[in-house]
């Protein structure tokens, strides 16, 4: 990690990586709809993922009108419910933020900040967002087959998820893990994309150590689901022969309705390890990108250098690294040796260590920063807030004494939904609306924007933070409706009618929000080149939006890190990357 | 590969030794791993993500076993053939061992012939290593033939655990369909060779991008990791 400045060696080393021969469409298809261009395909991606995430929220909707108000809406019966449950959950994890981070801000960002004319095998990642595609049309197929959706729970715990009991299990439970399958293997032809596009195709003086963290972040969380999904695809693979060949991998004997199964000799707890070897680091797919997001959002509009670069991006390989290595947290209540408890346990505390440093880093960059309030800021200002929510109650659940008697909660449902819910969406917003004025050339309306910030920002912490006392008052995750339950008192009923109604009115907020793309998509007020006066590459384009291939003619030339923020002497309180370290001033040959 | 790192640009800079020259080559200008293209860097770490899909089935294969409360059926008996009056135990496994094995060695000299830019030598071999795969995986259809015909399926065999005709059948058809795409784009490779594609650098049909005796190569390193993982397959499942 020596940062050698580039003119050291007596001018420009000549470029490690020949300009690449693009492809060049020639018909409006293959520009716009079966296109290669990276960027093109992450609009495509955010697209497709922001409508199955519309729908994942009117199902979130429904269940809650049926916690809210039970036994007023007759068609969300316990079948119904679960299908909610278990489609609500699956979409957002996989469909909606995997989608969305490394498809969408992968592709877009990557090439633009490392300073690419593209990925670096564009037609693998044009069929790596077809498939997707193919996966959510298989998934959304499942809505209208004889017996509906799969209701067995986002997890898919075998043995119930394919025993006759579980809605869905005809043709539901087949779907989702066919679903699964198709977009594991498009996702690998994205990933490898996205992770050979950092290492090997960067621009000239573009180390490592100078890329910007949004990179890191999905660079990192690229690699990691490169590691964790083939848990899952062999997870899905056995469980359908369960299902279709009659296999005994996860199924134990059982009888159902007095009668004997011929399944036999199997093992349930070999599907939770191999759902959760998947399922922990996904969660850091998530939030990895998140983290380098908001840590880049922070620098440019607190006008300061993020504090401490080199241990932020040592803290997101640790957090990626020990992400493999916690996942059977997830089972303490499924039963284990209790030195593994205590293994899982430890190194779940730890990984509060990076994540701690991560934190104090970005409140270190904000301190005495020139902090402009505008919206990405207030959208990463909120998620650190909410992320240290959420993470507080991870430790909670970390521990396997506590953890035991809060299992299978509204606590449980809360915690997670603060750290891998709420936290990545503000995340999300905030990224939309700090490089929608590179995507469109426009910015995005202000007024409507606050509007959204903040009965987003508070409306989520009214439905979730009540969710946590429901919690620890012992109200039960995944049921259809309550009943007598001596140890819930009836107030129990009125909250979760209030959290019913909070949820409606964020859920409805999020249309100001899609009303605010459209709209100033046409309307709204242009950009320019760099309206947030930012550093790094993607904002140096010579053209915004920037056109196939990026750079136009030249390849830029990095001198810098990302972070040159109000730097002493500087003429003004920025220097893009690409700015020699001469102190000339850029001309037009540093583009 | 050339190497053609820094030649114009004066002086080299200090190399510098152990952990830290690791670090300041990965993290070095442009590239991670210098003269390593992007079709191998992507082979390569598609192979680590098949590692680990291929892992995933073993660890479950052992689970399984270990997890079953009736016994395991005898490798080497049910994967005994009788030639000629002798009976021989894992007889075919070894066949096959020894084909797929033999058909690395052949990839191996294709590499090197590929380079040479030895056109017809390079066909020749890409196509010898497609008959072996190809070969390969006939064997492994004889013997799930044979197996079908003593009434071992997915969900049953007439020796004892259920998990083993389903942990068979899966890891070895996830492994033959391996071995079945690689003859397959062996055969492709082996064509563009023949047709002197790579020599003219013509545009492939997707990805219109120019072809290289690279691929020869990168072509390699995947048939190499489908040996490597029969070699666990075969001890872990047969011989174990």
């Amino acid at each position: 990690m020596v940062d050698v400045p580039l003119d050291t060696f007596g001018g420009l080393p000549p470029p490690e990586v020949p300009d690449v021969d693009l492809y060049h469409p020639k018909s409006w298809v293959t520009k716009y709809v079966f296109s290669q261009d990276a960027k093109v395909i992450a609009i495509q991606y955010s697209a497709t993922a922001m409508s199955i995430g519309l729908l994942a929220l009117v199902l979130s909707w429904l269940m809650r009108l049926q916690l809210g108000f039970p036994s007023i809406f007759s068609f969300i019966d316990a079948t119904a419910y679960y299908q909610f449950v278990t489609m609500h959950g699956m979409m957002m994890v996989v469909y909606v933020l995997t989608a969305l981070f490394l498809g969408g801000f992968g592709n877009y960002l990557i090439p633009l900040m490392v300073g690419a004319r593209d990925m670096v095998f564009p037609y693998a990642n044009m069929l790596s967002y077809w498939l997707y595609l193919l996966a959510v049309v298989i998934l959304l197929a499942s809505f209208f087959v004889p017996g509906g959706p799969t209701g067995a729970g986002w997890t898919l715990y075998p043995p119930q998820a394919i025993l006759s009991g579980t809605p869905g299990r005809d043709w539901g439970i087949m779907l989702m893990l066919i679903s699964l399958i198709i977009f594991i293997i498009g996702f690998t032809m994205g990933g490898l994309n996205y992770v050979v596009t950092v290492l090997q195709a960067r621009a000239r003086g573009m180390t490592l150590m100078r890329m910007p963290l949004t990179v890191w972040g999905i660079f990192t969380a690229s690699f990691m689901a490169l590691l964790a999904f083939p848990a899952l695809l062999v997870g899905a693979v056995m469980m359908l022969f369960d299902r279709l060949l009659g296999t005994s991998f996860f199924m134990p004997s059982l009888v159902e309705m007095g009668e004997h199964l011929s399944y036999g000799g199997g093992s349930p707890i070999l599907f939770q390890h191999l759902f959760w070897f998947f399922g922990h680091p996904e969660v850091y797919i998530v939030a990895l990108p998140a983290f380098g997001i908001v840590s880049d959002l922070i620098s440019v509009h607190a006008r300061k250098n993020i504090f401490g670069y080199r241990m932020m991006v040592w803290a997101i390989l640790a957090i990626g690294a020990l992400s493999f290595v916690v996942w059977a947290h997830h089972m303490y209540v499924s039963g284990m040796n209790p030195y593994f408890g205590f293994f899982f346990a430890t190194s779940t505390l730890i990984i509060a260590v990076p994540t701690a440093i991560k934190i104090y880093n970005w409140v270190l960059t904000l301190w005495r920063g020139n902090i402009r309030l505008t919206l990405p800021m207030l959208f990463a200002l909120a998620f650190i807030v909410t992320f240290i929510n959420g993470g507080l109650t991870g430790l909670f659940l970390g521990n396997v004494v506590v953890d035991v008697p809060l299992s299978d909660t509204m606590f449980v449902v809360a915690h997670f939904h603060m750290v891998m819910g709420v936290a990545p969406v503000l995340a999300i917003f905030g990224a939309i609306y700090h490089w929608y004025p590179k995507v469109t050339g426009r910015m995005l309306d202000e007024t409507l924007g606050r509007i959204h910030f903040w009965i987003t920002f508070l409306g989520a912490y009214l439905i979730f933070f009540p969710m946590h006392y429901l919690g620890l008052m012992g109200v039960p995750r995944r049921y259809h409706e309550m009943g007598e339950m001596a140890f819930v008192p009836q107030s129990a009923q009125t909250l979760n009618a209030f959290i019913t109604v909070m949820a409606l009115i964020v859920g409805t907020a999020q249309m100001v929000f899609f009303f605010n793309v459209v709209w100033s998509y046409f309307k709204g007020k242009p950009a320019g080149h760099n309206p947030w006066e930012a550093a790094s590459l993607e904002w140096q384009t010579p053209e915004t939006p920037p056109p196939h291939g990026n750079w136009g003619r030249e390849l830029p030339v990095v001198y810098r890190w990302a972070y040159d923020y109000s730097v002493p002497g500087a003429a003004s309180d920025f220097v893009p990357q690409n700015q020699p370290v001469a102190s000339r001033p850029a001309s037009d040959e540093d583009r | 590969m050339l190497n053609r790192t820094r030649v114009q640009s004066g002086e080299p800079p200090k190399a510098l030794v152990g952990w830290q020259g690791v670090a300041a080559d990965l993290s070095s200008d442009q590239r991670a791993f210098k003269n390593v293209s992007w079709g191998k860097a992507m082979m390569w770490i598609f192979l680590l993500s098949d590692t680990f899909i291929f892992s995933c089935f073993l660890i479950a294969y052992m689970t399984v076993r270990m997890s079953t409360t009736v016994p395991w059926p005898n490798p080497s008996e049910v994967f005994a053939l009788t030639i000629g009056g002798v009976h021989l135990p894992l007889i075919l496994i070894a066949i096959m061992t020894f084909v797929l094995i033999s058909s690395s060695g052949t990839m191996a000299m294709a590499v090197n012939f590929g380079y040479r830019r030895e056109r017809v030598k390079t066909a020749a071999l890409l196509m010898l290593t497609a008959i072996l795969g190809a070969a390969f995986v006939g064997m492994q259809a004889f013997e799930w033939t044979k197996l079908i015909h003593e009434g071992v399926r997915p969900w049953s065999n007439p020796w004892g655990a259920h998990q083993f005709g389903s942990a068979f059948f899966m890891i070895t058809g996830f492994h033959g369909t391996h071995v079945t795409f690689g003859v397959i784009f062996l055969l492709i490779t082996a064509r563009k060779v023949w047709r002197g594609e790579f020599d003219r650098e013509a545009r492939g049909f997707f990805t219109t991008r120019k072809g290289n005796y690279e691929s020869v190569e990168i072509m390699g390193l995947y048939w190499h990791f489908v040996d490597l993982v029969w070699v666990f397959i075969f001890a872990f499942f047969y011989l174990w």
